[in-house]
């Protein structure tokens, strides 16, 4: 009976995974195939990714999606910490109002975070391009940080930055020496979702771009209307990458814990 | 230690900028009159009007929130035998089945979106079922994981004590471990529910072009047809529904003693 459950249960989780990764699969198999059709593998090629990276417009789009993202994040990381640390030392009723403002982008739908950047930008007369979208994905990127970096802020001694300013460091010294340094876990952790929240993000980009600027997820939605295989071939390729990076960054640790507790044995 | 407080101020003068005005500017389009320029303001109200008095639109709310409450409602049915399955399992391969559910998660969403395409059309469903199927695989991973973390927080020597007062498995669910992970139900639906709504791009990739949800709707009037008033408004109408909902939602979880 308990054999036969968890059988029953192993074999519900791989249905479950199945049903993540099949399409996964499916798209990289047809990626390969020589002819257009998604339904019919009929032989072997790698013409749709000599089309690829042949193609203007998805070079730019990578361009775009990959420079945004590190700039969006940087600035965001940036600016979130600084004003969670700013916010932990504020009075309770500014705190309370600005974290309050904050959730708004996070409990909007995107599509309304969307069309309340379009109309800004529009009404101030500004031309949609790089410009605009980066200012959007700062903009909806920073709550994330603020709200990464709050918690750990919270847990913090004050009594040592309050002792540098004491012994003499300027605030800027026990900002960067003292309080920073602390956060760091916290503050790396608010940057990788701020550049997956910039990576992933189609919505915002969608309605912020001009029709000169488009990232990688813009292209996809334009192109298709017509069956174009050099999609699946774009999507491997970022499989791939993906995959590999995540487990890199989860994997090796596993290792060297088990190194290290092979080394004290 | 207040001169730190000053490090707001910049955060508060984007967020006015990038944050307050969008919304004021959202409620100044819903209430003028098409193509009013700022400086001869004239309010309406028949943005709203026009909302009631057509046929389509209510309907197309109406079907958006219906797809959104099956794909919530799968998703629950689907998401919590998974998670629970998960959090029995060792900490290793807890570790390593959260991985695997995540690991999608960081592939973009039009492209796991896209990839529906080809294996659906060899089942012929409807575009109803093939746009449900697209939401299902894109939030799925929210339901399980947020399902998971509660469960892998609770007590196990609840269980044990419910045992050992002679409850049997079937009971020991439905009134410890079930009342208890709630509160992750609930996070799952609201993250599955809000995106589900207004998502523009599942139901144009895979609804196969005639079938239109709200987020299709406004996609519509503020890039193909130009009338940004009556977009806002429907927009102003979307989130009020969907705030309605959130609120009732977070109503339950009180009733059922989850925490936050």
């Amino acid at each position: 009976m308990k054999k036969l459950l968890k059988f029953l249960s192993n074999g519900y989780l791989w249905l479950t995974m199945l049903f993540f990764y099949l399409p996964i699969v499916y798209v990289m198999v047809f990626s390969f195939n020589e002819s257009k059709s998604l339904t019919r593998f009929t032989g072997f090629s790698l013409q749709w990714y000599k089309k690829m990276f042949e193609s203007r417009s998805i070079r730019e789009a990578i361009y775009y999606t990959l420079i945004i993202a590190v700039i969006a994040t940087v600035v965001s990381t940036i600016v979130g910490t600084l004003t969670a640390i700013g916010l932990s030392k504020s009075n309770k009723v500014l705190r309370a109002i600005v974290l309050q403002i904050n959730d708004i982008p996070m409990m909007n739908p995107d599509i309304v975070t969307a069309i309340g950047f379009m109309l800004l930008f529009t009404s101030l007369g500004v031309t949609k391009g790089f410009g605009t979208i980066l200012l959007a994905h700062i903009s909806f990127c920073i709550p994330y940080v603020i709200l990464t970096v709050m918690p750990r802020l919270r847990q913090l001694d004050d009594n040592l930055a309050e002792a540098a300013l004491d012994l003499g460091a300027t605030p800027f010294q026990a900002l960067t020496k003292v309080i920073i340094p602390q956060l760091k876990g916290s503050i790396i952790s608010g940057a990788l979702i701020a550049f997956t929240m910039s990576f992933d993000d189609f919505v915002i980009s969608f309605f912020t771009s001009g029709p000169k600027v488009s990232n990688i997820a813009i292209y996809v939605y334009s192109s298709i209307k017509r069956i174009n295989p050099t999609i699946n071939a774009l999507s491997t390729i970022i499989v791939v990458l993906v995959t590999t990076v995540l487990v890199i960054v989860n994997v090796v640790p596993m290792i060297r814990e088990r190194k290290i507790r092979g080394a004290q044995k | 230690m207040k001169t730190f407080s000053k490090l707001t101020w910049p955060y508060i003068a984007w967020i006015s900028a990038f944050v307050v005005l969008p919304m004021v500017l959202i409620l100044l389009y819903a209430f003028t009159k098409e193509g009013n320029s700022i400086i001869t303001l004239s309010f309406t109200l028949e943005n709203f009007a026009k909302f009631f008095s057509d046929a389509i639109f209510p309907m197309v709310l109406w079907r958006s929130l219906k797809i959104a409450f099956f794909t919530t409602v799968i998703c629950i049915l689907i998401g919590y035998p998974a998670a629970y399955i998960i959090a029995e399992m060792s900490e290793r391969k807890q570790a390593f089945a959260v991985l695997l559910i995540t690991l999608p998660m960081w592939i973009n969403m039009l492209i796991r979106t896209y990839s529906w395409k080809g294996i659906l059309s060899y089942f012929k469903f409807d575009s109803q079922i093939n746009v449900m199927v697209g939401m299902v695989y894109n939030f799925l991973p929210f339901m399980i994981l947020q399902i998971h973390t509660s469960l892998s927080k609770l007590d196990r020597n609840l269980i044990t004590a419910a045992k050992d007062l002679g409850a049997d498995s079937i009971q020991t669910f439905l009134r410890v471990t079930l009342p208890l992970s709630m509160s992750g139900v609930i996070s799952g639906i609201t993250l599955v529910f809000l995106p589900a709504v207004s998502s523009f791009f599942i139901p144009k990739l895979l609804g196969g072009g005639e079938y239109v949800l709200i987020g299709n709707l406004i996609e519509n009037y503020f890039i193909s047809v130009g009338n940004w008033n009556y977009g806002s408004a429907i927009s102003l109408i979307m989130a009020l529904v969907i705030i309605l909902s959130m609120y009732v939602t977070k109503k339950m979880d009180r009733k059922t003693g989850g925490e936050e």
